[in-house]
């Protein structure tokens, strides 16, 4: 599996799962990808027959101020072969540049994650159909799980 | 920054094959209505009675459980998930507790696991009752009610008797479980599970064989497999679609790997089928709980973890099976006492997002049957 990404892909980066010699990895195979490349390699992981990750179970957004870029991380199970992949794609920066590509069309349960990502932590997803607050109020200010999130009211010291 | 909202454009004018000149409206659901379970808004555009498009809003009760994590130590992360799915409180606190002990390498004792297992089947019991009582309510019939909360009182006992809480327990800890069971567990639960085999084919005497029930409930919200998996959609709701999710077989955690069960899979994806896989899951649960509660084995309930949890750096992810789906933790560490990002993989946040494509074309009554076969609890969906 991880051979035939790669060949498709040579220069997406690879982050083996955790074993001795990578400790601090993750359980599963992971793929940094680039934003532009990120919809190619989502319809090529739905579509390839051998492949065949059609189930989306979980994404996540992280924001990381020290390296300078927000984060989406992509859980993806195959519900035929039963295995695992993490796409992680980043943003050019946190400010003006945080897009990313949507895959909502790709995988419809992407739709209101992807919704409550833009929410919390800001990424803008570029083809949306309805790119909206889903949690907070339509007019609050601010992504709460950035890390330089201030809330002088209700702040929760970290 | 200040975001607004679109504005609402004019609702289309529909010509009708007879001639009549309708428009279609909205409707505002919620979120206080009694079918929604929590503080759920529904906007319905509406045709006459048929449900043109849903438009779920959420997040009146979010709490940012998330972000208050990453504040605070791993003990205390589990205490917030039984705010979340409260009647799936002890599969929530079991999926934490397995990703930091996955991730410090700890090998919880088998007596721990065995009273895990058992306690989870009991919760999924405990929601099965509840859902069935609310779901008949929302149909019309009170009895239902009366008879799913009858029965749960006897599984609040056992809690209550074992950790002291009746819905939000925080009983299962880092390491094992927080103290031992109460030397009465054993003889209550199979009490419980002798009262509970006769009275469960009284449910379907009273509900799935009544008449207007099935008509309200057959062929109505067809889901897909293809559709269940492409949307995220988990648990009974799924499985009645044919999509094999139970993480309890994909992925067996606790003692779920030498129980002898059915992963309940149905063809028909409708109302009715979301139905009878939650009735035909309760058989399966007091089969696990039978096999496993005279062969709780003896020794410690617990090993002995620091008081404030560091987990190594590295990323640790974590599915179990609660009443509704499945429930994933994803643990991002950077070596302190508390995560440095903290995702909840809730199952009813996928669920909710059919909706939509389930009762589109349906009438506002089979709204109410569609969103009760879904079986949503709101605080696990907004966090």
């Amino acid at each position: 599996m991880i051979e035939k990404i790669k060949q498709r892909f040579p220069d997406i980066e690879h982050l083996p799962a955790r074993s001795e010699e990578h400790p601090e990895g993750s359980e599963f195979h992971q793929f940094v990808v680039p934003a532009d490349q990120l919809r190619d390699l989502a319809l090529f992981l739905r579509d390839e027959p051998d492949l065949a990750f059609d189930y989306l179970f979980c994404l996540t957004g992280v924001d990381w101020p020290t390296e300078g870029y927000l984060e989406a991380v992509y859980h993806l199970e195959s519900t035929r072969q039963g295995r695992q992949v993490v796409l992680r794609a980043r943003t050019a920066n946190r400010e003006e540049s945080a897009h990313l590509p949507t895959v909502s069309d790709i995988w419809p349960a992407a739709n209101p994650h992807e919704r409550e990502v833009y929410d919390l932590l800001g990424i803008i997803f570029d083809g949306h159909p309805d790119l909206r607050r889903l949690l907070l109020t339509d007019d609050w200010v601010g992504h709460p799980l950035r890390k330089d999130y201030e809330d002088p009211v209700n702040m929760i010291e970290l | 920054m200040k975001e607004q909202q679109p504005p609402l454009e004019e609702p289309p004018v529909v010509e009708n094959p007879d001639g009549l000149r309708t428009e279609e409206y909205f409707v505002n659901m919620g979120p206080q209505h009694p079918s929604t379970h929590g503080v759920l808004q529904l906007v319905l555009t509406i045709n006459g009675e048929t449900i043109v498009n849903i438009e779920p809003h959420i997040g009146y009760i979010h709490r940012s459980i998330e972000k208050m994590c990453e504040r605070d130590t791993y003990r205390q992360i589990v205490h917030l998930t039984d705010r979340m799915d409260y009647l799936s409180c002890h599969m929530n606190n079991e999926a934490v507790c397995l990703a930091v002990e996955k991730a410090l390498e700890v090998e919880v004792p088998e007596r721990a696991k065995v009273v895990r297992t058992i306690l989870s089947e009991l919760t999924r019991l405990a929601s099965h009752q509840l859902w069935w009582g609310v779901m008949g309510m929302d149909l019309g019939a009170i009895t239902t009610f009366l008879y799913g909360f009858r029965d749960r009182e006897m599984i609040n006992d056992i809690f209550e008797e074992t950790c002291g809480a009746r819905l939000t327990m925080n009983y299962i800890a880092p390491g094992g479980l927080m103290y031992d069971i109460h030397p009465n567990f054993q003889r209550r639960t199979k009490a419980f599970v002798e009262h509970f085999k006769k009275k469960l084919p009284e449910y379907d005497r009273l509900l799935s064989d009544n008449i207007i029930f099935r008509k309200r409930t057959e062929g109505i919200g067809i889901l897909s497999k293809e559709d269940a998996i492409a949307f995220g959609v988990t648990g009974p709701t799924a499985r009645a679609s044919g999509f094999s999710c139970d993480v309890r077989k994909k992925q067996p955690y606790s003692a779920y790997d030498r129980v002898d069960f059915e992963e309940i899979l149905l063809e028909a994806g409708d109302s009715f089928a979301r139905y009878k896989a939650r009735i035909l899951e309760m058989w399966e649960s007091l089969k696990i709980i039978e096999q496993l509660i005279d062969n709780i084995p003896e020794g410690e309930h617990q090993v002995k973890t620091r008081q404030v949890i560091k987990l190594p750096k590295g990323e640790f992810y974590q599915r179990v099976e609660t009443a509704r789906g499945e429930f994933g933790v994803y643990i991002i560490s950077d070596g302190k006492k508390s995560p440095y990002r903290l995702k909840f993989r809730s199952p009813g946040f996928s669920n909710l997002f059919v909706l939509n494509h389930l009762a589109k074309g349906a009438k506002i009554a089979d709204l109410v049957a569609i969103m009760s076969t879904l079986d949503l609890v709101m605080p696990d969906i907004d966090r």
